[in-house]
């Protein structure tokens, strides 16, 4: 009798068509309503989410590389400035250099140039001193010449036939 | 909660088998009085544990809830030669009362099929069974007497076609049981749910998850992530999100509430052979009408065998279209019941230790080691809920991802596990 028992009031597997029924509309209901009204769009709202997470994180990514592109560039450019200046300075230098140089190789020229130009005038000078110093002797010579003659010349006129004579050289000359 | 939920059945069985005893002895002493037909027996006045754990994870009628406290259900009966009938259970005030030919059996609406049986509400002087021999078969048969008159009650048409044990008879019963009313209570529970989820998103839009919305998204994650994804394929799992995502849900608040003693839940919805039969079709259908023709061909034609072979395999094949959802009705339906009877079982410890009342000391003994088990079983059984509706979402999502599998990328890595 328990076998039977146990079969016949087992009643959970004998299906009920009124609890299949109800069990389907149940389920269905909730399937469509929480499909369209709340899986689907969680399902969206995640997708979108994911979406800009991922994009936002690849923006950073992208950003972070183009700062250190720049970071990258930057020295770069700072060290082909450093180069430039190095070499402009170079250049200065050498142009300095060559501008002193220059102006060195002028002022001395132009200090010889003085330099000549002053002994010019100095042995201009000398010379005119000399001439005048020559004139001046000449001068004194002939008037001591001229007082000695002088004095030697009052008693013989041999003394006055020679004088004729020299001032008839010095006509010559 | 545990706690409680372990303990609270304990007392709601306590009341509920006194409850019982008593009305059967009322019923019987009053019948002793006025009719035969009520002494035909009385072998079983003592404890019958397998009748009332049956008693207990079976649908009811009304929704007992403390003592002699009964929620009633609204009733929607059907019988060919007699129409449609509409009433709430409370009119049969707890068996005692038959409305239209129609009697509250042990919580189930019976139906007497004899047209000399009165229409409108009669009293009832008693419901005994008798163990009589039909088709060869010893069957438990229910009869009420009236006026000192047996009549023999016919229980609801069942679709098992009588190998089960049940059958067509002479009424349909597609009242709001008390299955159907926990159905109904946690489909209401998961719509507001997820409504209130949904709406988080929508608030929330741009920022970061807050309250109930982060709270359910690792379920929905997780199911996406574990379940879908793998199973069907990033191409295709979408389309069958929602769908398994219901199932998961509609089973684990099945099985939640039934784990629960007290009203309005404890009803054994995913225990019940029905509930899963349609979980199991639902899941055949949308496995079939998304199978394409890759699918097909390993059905009726497997490609890359000899024709011999193919034609064994073809006959397994479609066996295996039936026993797949066949499989995940009968689990689901085996593990919820198996762990409600247990449960039962030990609870019934109370009453066999106890010895019917005789012995407080067995029946404080079997509380005792009752009481513990149990506790100790509902922490299983909420693994099971959780399990069980998780097994059934993924073998769903399993048999959906073979019917939209386009082939290539499922044979590596079928060979590469």
């Amino acid at each position: 009798m328990a076998e039977t028992l146990f079969l016949a009031d087992f009643s959970v597997i004998k299906p009920d068509p009124g609890l299949i029924l109800w069990t389907s509309l149940i389920f269905l209901i909730v399937w469509g309503l929480l499909a369209k009204f709340a899986f689907r769009p969680i399902q969206e709202a995640l997708k979108k989410r994911e979406y800009d997470i991922q994009s936002a994180l690849d923006e950073a990514k992208k950003a972070r590389e183009e700062i250190s592109n720049m970071q990258a560039e930057n020295d770069r450019l700072l060290a082909e400035a450093r180069e430039e200046r190095a070499i402009i300075l170079k250049e200065a230098k050498a142009h300095k250099d060559s501008i002193i140089n220059e102006a060195k190789g002028k002022a001395k020229e132009e200090a010889q140039k003085i330099v000549a130009a002053a002994r010019q005038d100095i042995e201009n000078q000398r010379m005119a001193v000399v001439t005048d110093l020559k004139n001046q002797l000449g001068i004194m010579a002939l008037e001591i010449a001229e007082q000695v003659i002088r004095k030697e010349l009052k008693g013989d006129t041999e003394q006055e036939a020679y004088v004729k004579k020299l001032v008839d050289d010095v006509e010559l000359n | 909660m545990l706690v409680f939920a372990g303990f609270q059945p304990l007392a709601a069985q306590d009341e509920h088998g006194q409850e019982d005893h008593a009305t059967e002895e009322a019923h019987g002493a009053a019948g002793h009085g006025d009719s035969a037909c009520c002494i035909v027996e009385d072998e079983d006045h003592g404890y019958d544990p397998v009748g009332t754990v049956m008693e207990h994870i079976a649908d009811q009628n009304e929704f007992h809830v403390w003592y002699n406290v009964h929620i009633p259900l609204p009733l929607i009966l059907y019988a060919p030669e007699h129409g449609w009938s509409t009433f709430l259970s409370s009119k049969f005030h707890h068996g005692t009362q038959a409305v239209d030919g129609y009697v509250l059996n042990h919580g189930r609406v019976n139906r007497v099929a004899d047209p000399s049986f009165p229409q409108g509400e009669v009293h009832i002087e008693c419901v005994s069974h008798q163990t009589e021999m039909v088709d060869e078969k010893e069957k438990d048969v229910y009869y009420v007497c009236y006026e000192g008159t047996a009549y023999k009650l016919d229980p609801p048409s069942t679709l098992d076609g009588g190998v089960l044990g049940g059958g067509i008879t002479s009424f349909y019963d597609f009242s709001i049981t008390k299955n159907v009313f926990t159905m109904i209570l946690g489909a209401i529970v998961l719509i507001l749910l997820f409504m209130a989820v949904a709406r988080g998103y929508k608030r929330n839009e741009g920022k970061a998850p807050s309250g109930i919305q982060s709270f359910m998204e690792p379920f929905f994650t997780f199911i996406r992530d574990e379940v879908t994804v793998p199973m069907i394929g990033e191409k295709h799992y979408e389309r069958f999100q929602p769908f398994i995502m219901t199932l998961f849900f509609f089973v684990l608040i099945c099985n939640l509430f039934g784990l629960i003693p007290f009203f309005p839940f404890g009803a054994n919805v995913t225990g019940n052979l029905a509930v899963t039969l349609v979980l199991a079709v639902l899941t055949f259908i949308v496995t079939n009408i998304n199978g394409n023709g890759h699918y097909w061909e390993h059905i009726f034609w497997m490609p890359g065998i000899p024709a011999w072979v193919k034609v064994i395999l073809t006959p397994v094949e479609v066996l295996g279209l039936f026993i797949k959802p066949f499989s995940l009705m009968i689990r689901l339906f085996a593990n919820i019941s198996a762990g409600h009877i247990i449960i039962l079982s030990l609870i019934g410890l109370i009453f066999l230790f106890g010895n019917n009342g005789e012995s407080v000391g067995g029946a404080a003994t079997g509380g005792i080691i009752g009481g513990l088990f149990t506790a100790f079983m509902n922490l299983i059984e909420l693994l099971v809920a959780f399990l069980q509706a998780f097994i059934f979402a993924i073998l769903s999502a399993s048999y959906i991802g073979a019917a939209v599998d386009e082939g290539h990328e499922h044979h590596d890595e079928a060979h590469a596990h």
